[in-house]
């Protein structure tokens, strides 16, 4: 493998890595401030994906789709927890699962109804749409840079509201020890509202971004949680730090694996899981016992 | 204990369906058994275990994969051959599964478990084994022969039906002593509180591996079976879709009993099949009725039961299923 080859595949795994941060990144949220595990999540990757392509067959401007296809994922998330998930605080794992799951076959039946189950494409807005070329036979796309340079401006975003605001503190105090903060009189009926909303406006617009270079299908959400969870898995859960180390393992870990071990690269990040597990079972960034 | 009232007119009334009904409803009802083990089965890991795992369709599947994969051409396979030989691939699983998973707790376990079901799923369909996403054909029912006889051919309905209904029955006979075992009671109590199972002197992680891999290698039986029956093995037999739904009919029926998920199992079937033959849009149905359930009925539809019959349930609601599920958050 020479050098451009190599760059390209760099390049690839960390644009990969970057979108599955923005989806995890909400998963973990979720779960690290809610106390709620939500496998629904892919599903609303998927809904971001079918968000974007309608918006954008609708009106002709993908930024269109992407502002608005976040704020209404911001807002389906606002009225799910107001309805369902806030039923869930501290309710056992068990029936967080099967909740999560009726709301993936309602999800999956309203996505059908409303854009009915055909598998679509997405062009990427006009001015990123060409390529640079990098030798004679070899050119990388400017939308898939786009999406490298975006995602890092949103992890930047994140990590600064986290670690800077005074929201962030919450957040962070509510991961370590939701009680204690709940005593210092943390309202934490509102903020469980728009983390969630958060969580899942992350999962759509990580749909959205990907859905110009890859395909807008049905069953795109079910791989993306299990991603999702793997890089939870990987990085610890809670963590949004860890997260993103996941996240880009992942990136490296699969685009890499399709290079030189094509065979078996789909089982390749399972691999890593397992060695994950049993070196830190509470992930590489995970301190808690859980 | 209601006795043996019950239980001796149901085991009657099984027996002698097939002779009351179309064959339609014998296969229909095969299949319904077969999910109940199946049910049964991943209750051993959940309700008695405290380890709710997403990957028991991975077993299952694995199982009818097995079967496809043993059997000779267009000749049927013996089941006395294939049957363990599924049963064993599905145990091994669970074991390097578990083994791993079980290193973890709580909302880990349940996410380390979905995880590898999938890449079990993803070694199915993305590999060349059996026809990748096509799935492959058991193209004969297995059979038992002895000396050149067929002692047993599963390819009659009827022989179908009582073969597993033997199973279900054996199914839950293991169950039944596995459970009330003092096995059974150290596996409950590792559930109820752990620190005080461990302090005890208790095994926990080889108590819990052993009890995930029996539930597994149950899980396979079942699978075996579903391949047999439907004559027909794809990738969507491990995905995780029917680990949850197999979750569903676990709630449904009650986490705390052996036979409870083999009810729910029974429930959600006919469900599924009302709702396909009522309206195109049955998923969306059956998500908001699995919603109203997990919302309203968290000890499954026994808690109707006293409602009903106006007597008092044995059963413990299930959100005090997994103390330490619930503790794992705040410890």
């Amino acid at each position: 493998m020479d050098l451009v080859t190599f760059g390209v595949q760099l390049l690839n795994a960390i644009q990969y890595g970057m979108v599955l941060f923005l989806v995890a990144s909400g998963l973990t949220l979720v779960f690290g401030i809610l106390g709620v595990i939500n496998l629904a999540h892919g599903a609303f990757y998927m809904l971001g994906a079918y968000l974007a392509y309608w918006i954008a067959a609708y009106t002709g401007s993908f930024w269109i789709a992407m502002v608005a296809g976040v704020a209404i994922a911001f807002v389906v998330g606002l009225v799910l927890e107001n309805v369902f998930i806030r039923r869930l605080y501290g309710r056992d794992h068990l029936v967080q699962v099967l909740l999560s799951f009726g709301l993936i076959l309602v999800i999956d039946e309203a996505r059908e109804i409303l854009f009915g189950k055909d598998v679509h494409s997405v062009a990427p807005p006009a001015w990123l749409s060409g390529s640079i070329q990098l030798t004679d036979n070899l050119s990388y796309p400017v939308y898939r840079l786009a999406i490298c340079g975006f995602c890092l401006i949103v992890a930047a975003l994140i990590f600064l509201v986290i670690t800077r605001t005074k929201i962030g503190m919450i957040v962070r105090a509510g991961a370590e020890n939701r009680e204690m903060t709940r005593v210092l009189g943390i309202k934490f009926d509102v903020v469980n509202r728009y983390v969630f909303a958060v969580g899942i406006a992350l999962a759509a617009l990580g749909g959205i971004v990907i859905a110009p270079i890859s395909t807008v299908f049905p069953g795109m959400g079910d791989g993306m949680l299990i991603l999702s969870f793997v890089v939870v898995v990987l990085g610890g859960i809670g963590s949004v730090a860890g997260a993103a180390v996941g996240a880009l393992l992942i990136g490296l870990t699969d685009t890499f694996g399709k290079v030189f071990f094509p065979s078996v690269s789909s089982i390749l990040i399972y691999v890593l899981m397992a060695a994950v597990l049993l070196w830190r079972p509470n992930g590489i960034l995970g301190r808690r016992e859980v | 204990m209601r006795g043996w009232f019950i239980p001796v007119v149901l085991l009657i009334a099984a027996i002698a369906l097939p002779f009351a009904v179309p064959t339609y409803y014998v296969q229909f009802v095969s299949k319904a058994f077969i999910m109940g083990i199946l049910a049964m089965a991943l209750n051993l890991a959940v309700g008695h275990g405290g380890m709710v795992s997403l990957c028991h369709a991975a077993f299952f599947g694995l199982a009818g994969y097995v079967l496809a994969l043993l059997s000779p051409g267009y000749d049927p396979a013996s089941l006395l051959l294939t049957l363990p030989a599924a049963m064993l691939a599905a145990a091994a699983a669970a074991l390097i599964i578990g083994a791993l998973a079980l290193r973890t707790r709580g909302v880990y376990f349940i996410m380390v478990t979905l995880a590898f079901g999938e890449m079990l799923f993803f070694l199915f369909h993305d590999t060349g084994i059996a026809g990748g996403s096509d799935g492959a054909y058991v193209n004969a029912k297995p059979e038992i022969t002895l000396a050149g006889h067929r002692l047993l051919d599963l390819a009659s309905p009827t022989a179908f039906y009582f073969v597993v209904l033997f199973f279900l029955i054996a199914t839950i006979a293991v169950l039944t002593m596995l459970v009330q075992s003092p096995f059974g009671h150290a596996l409950a109590a590792a559930r109820d509180n752990e620190r005080r199972a461990r302090s005890l002197g208790f095994p926990i992680y080889r108590i819990r591996l052993i009890a995930f891999v029996v539930s597994g290698a149950i899980a396979g039986l079942a699978g075996y079976f579903a391949a047999a029956q439907f004559g027909f093995v794809a990738p969507q037999m491990l995905g995780w879709h029917l680990s949850a739904t197999v979750l569903v009919m676990v709630l449904i029926g009650g986490l705390r009993s052996v036979t409870g998920p083999l009810i729910g199992a029974l429930v959600l079937i006919v469900l599924e099949e009302v709702l396909k033959a009522s309206t195109d849009y049955w998923k969306l149905i059956e998500g908001l009725i699995i919603i109203v359930i997990v919302l309203a009925l968290p000890g499954g539809v026994r808690q109707l039961w006293p409602m009903i019959f106006g007597e008092r349930s044995e059963e413990q609601p299930a959100h005090q299923a997994a103390p330490t599920i619930a503790e794992g958050r705040n410890g």
